[in-house]
């Protein structure tokens, strides 16, 4: 974990004019945006601007049009794809209702390639111990969704593609995640989310996506700013 | 490989679990074996003469039941963007599934058909040949059946569209199946050719099934 953690400092997102078409539509338009270790961005818009598209698109999720998008570091030098280097957090929680909770974090420790004895403590972290022995399908949508975030800490990722990561959890529960969050940070992980609400980490720059109209692609080049929040 | 058999080994856990699969295909083959007798009457030779062919095409149809889920579970939870961006690649995790797929549905079927045998006045000495035959070919069903199942995830009832996508690829199974089954009860020879080229297919759609498959779910997630 250790010559992990120094390996990730090195490790930097890349996206270079990326464009992102989805039903005949361009919804991202020669986007570009970096994230260096250890840094938060938080994507911002409106309703449709494009950040799951985004977030999707890093994953590996959705076929890119054009442009590039390159993790920079020990991962990429190991012959990873970017995909692989990624946890992608959806509206979709990703737990089998018919295993338990220690089952389905079991599941994802082992099928991404994590140590199984770091389960325990990773829902611990995020106060599932107790529930371990119940079926996920008993479990409330906070509880589902602290069982889904638990896949962010059964196998180490450098980046945490997040959307709408706080959705159904109450406040105890969010700040669980911030503490996650931010430990991941200082251990020089990368985080991209997208949110409406507040998450409870200092993100180091905010992304405001704007929403590309058919009559602006020919006259605007790029459709974010990026700065300080 | 790691990932490989976790995976299959989780799906095999669920299927266990879940149940309604194997029930409900076990239920169906042996309904519509049953009402056969009644459609054509109780004539043992002519029952016997048919058995073959009504054991294989009544497995087909009872495996084609579950294929609709085969990815549409992992699609609505959200497993499955995870399982393609994991460093299992797509095409082995559908390849895992589809494995999945055939030891709790062909699996059960084949081991269920020589019961159904009875029924139908099989001739005993043909039941070797039956439960080796259907052994060698039901993979073919679940991995070619993995490619319609992959490819109608998105669509409202897809299941009757995987039916039409799916069962003429079945046809070469199923004539190799009967043909192996007949060559060794009329003792014509041409059972090994028959048997091999069953084989082949089946090892065939292992290979390929996974691979478009793949391709498929990518299309699909995207």
């Amino acid at each position: 974990m250790l010559s992990k953690s120094a390996a990730n400092l090195a490790m930097a997102l890349h996206i270079e004019n990326l464009t992102v078409a989805r039903g005949g539509r361009t919804i991202l338009a020669e986007l570009s945006l970096s994230a260096k270790a250890g840094e938060a961005v938080l994507l911002t818009g409106a309703n449709g601007a494009g950040k799951t598209t985004l977030l999707r698109a890093i994953a590996g999720l959705l076929p890119i049009a054009h442009g590039a998008i390159r993790l920079d570091g020990s991962a990429a030098e190991a012959g990873e794809g970017v995909a692989e280097s990624c946890h992608f957090v959806g509206h979709l929680n990703g737990i089998k209702p018919a295993l338990t909770v220690a089952e389905n974090a079991t599941f994802w420790a082992r099928y991404l390639g994590g140590p199984t004895d770091g389960v325990p403590s990773a829902l611990e972290q995020l106060r599932m111990a107790d529930l371990a022995p119940i079926q996920a399908a008993y479990l409330s949508a906070g509880q589902k969704r602290r069982l889904g975030l638990t896949r962010l800490l059964v196998a180490p990722r450098p980046v945490w593609l997040m959307d709408e990561p706080a959705v159904s959890l109450d406040v105890a529960s969010q700040e669980l995640l911030a503490d996650a969050v931010n430990r991941h940070l200082s251990r020089g992980g990368i985080v991209v989310a997208a949110t409406h609400q507040p998450l409870g980490f200092v993100p180091s720059r905010e992304h405001r996506l704007g929403r590309f109209a058919v009559t602006e692609r020919l006259a605007s080049s790029t459709i974010g700013e990026e700065g300080a929040p | 490989m790691n990932g490989f058999g976790v995976l299959l080994g989780r799906d095999l856990k669920l299927a266990v679990r879940e149940g309604g699969a194997i029930g409900t295909a076990l239920g169906f083959y042996l309904v519509v074996v049953a009402m056969l007798p009644l459609s054509v009457g109780p004539d043992l030779n002519l029952l016997t003469r048919i058995a073959a062919g009504i054991l294989w095409v009544a497995l087909l149809l009872s495996a084609l039941l579950s294929l609709p889920r085969l990815f549409e579970a992992d699609h609505e939870d959200g497993v499955l963007e995870v399982l393609a961006m994991a460093p299992l690649p797509l095409e082995a995790a559908a390849g895992a599934k589809s494995l999945a797929h055939w030891l709790s549905t062909g699996v059960p079927l084949t081991l269920m058909a020589p019961l159904l045998g009875l029924m139908l006045n099989l001739e005993l000495s043909a039941y070797p040949v039956l439960i080796a035959t259907m052994l060698v070919g039901t993979p073919a069903i679940s991995f070619i059946g993995a490619i319609g199942a992959a490819l109608t995830l998105r669509s409202r009832r897809g299941g009757l569209l995987i039916a039409l996508l799916v069962l003429p690829l079945y046809i070469p199974t199923l004539i190799f199946g009967i043909s192996a089954m007949q060559a060794s009860a009329f003792g014509t020879g041409g059972f090994g050719p028959s048997f091999l080229i069953l084989a082949a297919i089946s090892l065939a759609s292992m290979v390929l099934g996974p691979l478009a498959a793949a391709a498929a779910l990518r299309m699909q997630i995207g």
